[in-house]
């Protein structure tokens, strides 16, 4: 095959099961580029591609969704690059390894839940227990963007990677309304625009200042937040950034009695 | 003093002692004496050698081997390989005045949290004497008519089926017409229980895998990911998801037989988990997928359940990201609703259901919570079994049970009671050397099994340990055979919840209903 080949499903009236049987078919036979159309609300898109074409292949995938994708969009995902046209669910880059989750829109909760790896840019809002558990290993690292606020236990547990949270949808004036930012957390970075409170961030979080190395990764993330929403990004300056990150690895030492 | 004299009898020793002879902490009583017959030490040192804890240590100034006792936590390592049997580990004979409701433990245990206000963490299973109904239950045999069996001389089956099993099944020219879930054919009723490599280490984790792939059984990884040389197992192989969702990818989730869910374990029902970062050891880093030497936090739930509901949301993502080609099984542990929760997983499509009693082991978890929180499982298990029959959905899963399975004799009374396999752990554990000390959170197993350090996980040989477990589990399998023969029975799949070959001894009418078995003489 020269060219990428691309194929357009129709999702409407589809069960799951069916939606994913089918797109797995697609990449199967060679599909580059799977468009759906008219998804209402089916779980698990991306989720079941493993061991249909080798690794590289699944890099370069494409999946673009028009519609609402249900819960659990990318789950376990290994290397495509998924962009919707729209709002997306709970849970969606679950325990995600490699790829790109792209939403025109809002995002549930959970998103990015334990992920170890990949990208997910989010256009607006998102919900509760944002990035939690999130971890890095090795070169893997995930780093979430999302463009707006989010809604409270961001980044707990977290053990490593990035989130970034623009707050392009607080009001002028208006702090963040998320709390227990970060409890637990024991690896990774929360980079947060805009006013928050010490009494919204969980105990054994600190607030460090930014490195050259941070400023650098925000730069990209935030030029790449306006290249793919098509954004004017030009108002967002570093020093509005709260960074956080745990003061311990090691959270949990002091707890028991030996 | 007199008791000094008394225990050590050397005649060349110092009548004086010196501060490097007093305890390091001196407001706790040792729980275990520490004995040297200084007539049979030869001074060898192996003692020293073979102790993590510290007890053993050479007075080159005495020219003398002696002992920090306060430090000993009972593994008998040191007593085992003195060459000249030296040396004797026994409970301190020196204790607390008896008191009916302080006792000993519960004063050393405030003591240690006075000293360090910390939470008092244990490791292995519940060693606390709350009864064991599998030892109140008496198996029936055939006597006249319904002739026993000898499994010698005739055939005996032990194969079991893991996986949901359909209502009914089509027929066509003598071929199986419908489609049926995914099976696991496994050659004994006997599954090695999750145990992560962080708990244990490499090579004990190498031998149970080895050895349920030359039994034709299936070993569990725990939550601890799947080391890279553990894949050739895969045929073999139990993958875990728990909330910790360590080293879990789609790699780990299709080199598995059967994934598992787990929600719960007996010794810690209700919390996470946690491997210190001692433990994380760049193998183990490799395994979990997470930076050497960081602390391995499992959160109490799974984020992404709260409800069952949930719960079926990610057992249906397992089974996309698998293409439907494995059984997903959720461990719980045994508690209260247990009953209750069981039908709810079932509703919520698992395959299997594994429970998970209140004596289960566990390389770490907080004592309070191992010794008071959870049930039996011989209640659960039987709780669990009439429920899903009553409800008519027993048939659309596995259950299996574990925690506290400790002979043939447990095993075959828990399939009467209900289940189709189990799980054994502990069991497994003392094949391969654990004399059950319980200092498994401590990373200094003795035995080389709970340990990172490869001074020490070097005391199991993989091969012999492999050995050792296979014989264990053929050796129950024969006795299984015996039992099934002497009841008149041919295969495990007739004893399957058959509750009427059990009768209970000393039993109340409560408890004898809930296990749904009649008592002995009736
Ligand atoms: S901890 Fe084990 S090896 Fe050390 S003295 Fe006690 S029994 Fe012996
Ligand atoms: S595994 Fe080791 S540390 Fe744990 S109880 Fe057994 S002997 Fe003790």
């Amino acid at each position: 095959m020269s060219i990428a080949t691309s194929i357009e499903i129709d999702a409407a009236g589809l069960y799951y099961k069916e939606l994913n049987a089918q797109i797995r078919d697609a990449v199967s036979e060679g599909a580059l580029k799977v468009v759906l159309k008219n998804v209402t609300g089916q779980r698990y898109i991306g989720t079941n591609l493993y061991g249909t074409v080798d690794r590289d292949t699944l890099r370069k995938l494409e999946i673009e969704i028009h519609g609402t994708p249900g819960n659990d969009l990318g789950m376990f995902l290994d290397g495509p690059t998924i962009t919707v046209h729209g709002n997306v669910m709970d849970g969606s880059g679950n325990t995600m390894n490699h790829g790109r989750i792209v939403a025109h829109g809002r995002a549930g909760d959970i998103t990015g839940f334990s992920a170890r790896g990949g990208e997910m840019f989010i256009k607006g809002n998102a919900g509760y227990r944002v990035g939690i558990h999130m971890k890095e290993y090795g070169d893997m690292r995930p780093v979430m963007t999302i463009g707006g606020a989010t809604q409270d236990f961001l980044g707990e547990y977290m053990a490593g990677g990035v989130v970034i949270i623009l707050g392009l949808t607080l009001k002028p004036g208006e702090a963040h309304y998320c709390n227990h930012v970060g409890t637990g957390m024991h690896g990774g970075m929360i980079f947060l625009r805009g006013n928050i409170e010490p009494h919204q961030i969980g105990t054994g979080v600190g607030m460090p200042e930014l490195t050259d190395k941070d400023a650098e990764l925000l730069t990209n993330y935030i030029a790449e937040y306006g290249r793919l929403f098509d954004t004017d990004v030009s108002e967002i300056k570093l020093e509005d950034f709260t960074k956080l990150a745990p003061l311990s690895v090691r959270p949990y030492k002091q707890v028991y009695a030996y | 003093m007199k008791i000094e004299e008394h225990q050590n009898n050397n005649p060349s020793k110092p009548a004086q002692r010196k501060a490097s002879d007093f305890k390091i902490r001196s407001n706790r009583l040792s729980e275990f004496a520490v004995q040297r017959d200084y007539d049979r030490c030869i001074k060898c040192e192996v003692c020293i050698k073979q102790c993590s804890f510290d007890v053993h240590y050479r007075d080159e100034e005495d020219d003398l081997i002696k002992h920090r006792p306060e430090n000993c936590v009972g593994c008998h390592r040191c007593a085992v390989m003195c060459p000249t049997a030296a040396i004797s580990i026994t409970p301190n004979p020196a204790q607390y005045r008896a008191h009916g409701s302080w006792s000993g433990e519960h004063v050393k245990d405030i003591n240690r949290q006075a000293e360090t206000g910390g939470v008092v963490l244990t490791g292995s299973g519940n060693d606390k004497a709350a009864p064991v109904y599998w030892d109140r239950m008496l198996i029936n045999a055939s006597q006249v008519t319904n002739p026993s069996i000898d499994p010698l001389r005739e055939p005996m089956e032990l194969r079991t089926y893991i996986g949901a099993k359909p209502a009914s099944v089509k027929v066509k020219d003598g071929k199986l017409a419908s489609e049926m879930p995914p099976q696991i054919k496994i050659q004994m009723p006997i599954l090695f229980s999750a145990i992560s490599y962080g708990a244990i280490s490499y090579n004990v984790q190498k031998a149970i895998a080895e050895a349920a792939e030359e039994l034709g059984t299936l070993y569990n990884t725990g939550e601890g990911g799947l080391h890279p040389d553990f894949y050739k197992y895969k045929d073999n192989t139990i993958v875990q998801v728990a909330s910790g969702r360590f080293g879990v990818h789609p790699d780990y989730l299709n080199a598995a037989r059967m994934v598992e869910i787990k929600i719960g374990q007996g010794a810690k029902p209700g919390i996470g988990g946690h491997l210190a970062g001692e433990k994380v050891s760049e193998s183990v880093s490799i395994t979990r997928m997470i930076p050497m030497g960081t602390d391995a936090i499992s959160p109490a739930p799974q984020h992404d359940i709260y409800s069952i509901e949930d719960l079926r949301m990610l057992i249906f993502a397992l089974k996309e990201a698998t293409n439907y080609r494995v059984p997903v099984s959720v461990k719980i542990a045994a508690v209260h609703n247990a009953a209750a929760i069981a039908s709810g997983i079932v509703r919520a499509g698992a395959d299997v259901v594994a429970i998970d009693g209140f004596r289960g082991g566990t390389g770490a978890a907080p004592k309070a919570i191992r010794d008071n929180v959870g049930l039996p499982i011989e209640f659960a298990l039987a709780a669990v079994d009439q429920r899903l029959r009553d409800e008519g959905i027993r048939n659309q899963v596995t259950l299996i049970s574990g925690g506290g399975i400790r002979c043939a004799a447990d095993i075959v009374k828990a399939i009467a009671l209900g289940a189709d396999a189990v799980y054994i752990g502990t069991a497994a554990l003392i094949a391969v050397g654990c004399t059950l000390c319980q200092k498994c959170y401590s990373g200094k197993c003795n035995w080389g099994i709970a340990t990172q350090n490869p001074y020490l996980a070097k005391r199991v040989n993989s091969e012999i340990a492999k050995n050792r477990l296979v014989n264990l589990v053929q050796g129950w399998s024969h006795e299984i055979k015996e039992m099934l023969g002497g009841m008149g029975i041919n295969s495990i799949e007739s004893l399957k919840g058959s509750r009427s070959q059990l009768r209970g001894v000393g039993l109340t009418s409560e408890e004898l209903d809930i296990l749904g078995i009649r008592p002995a003489g009736m």
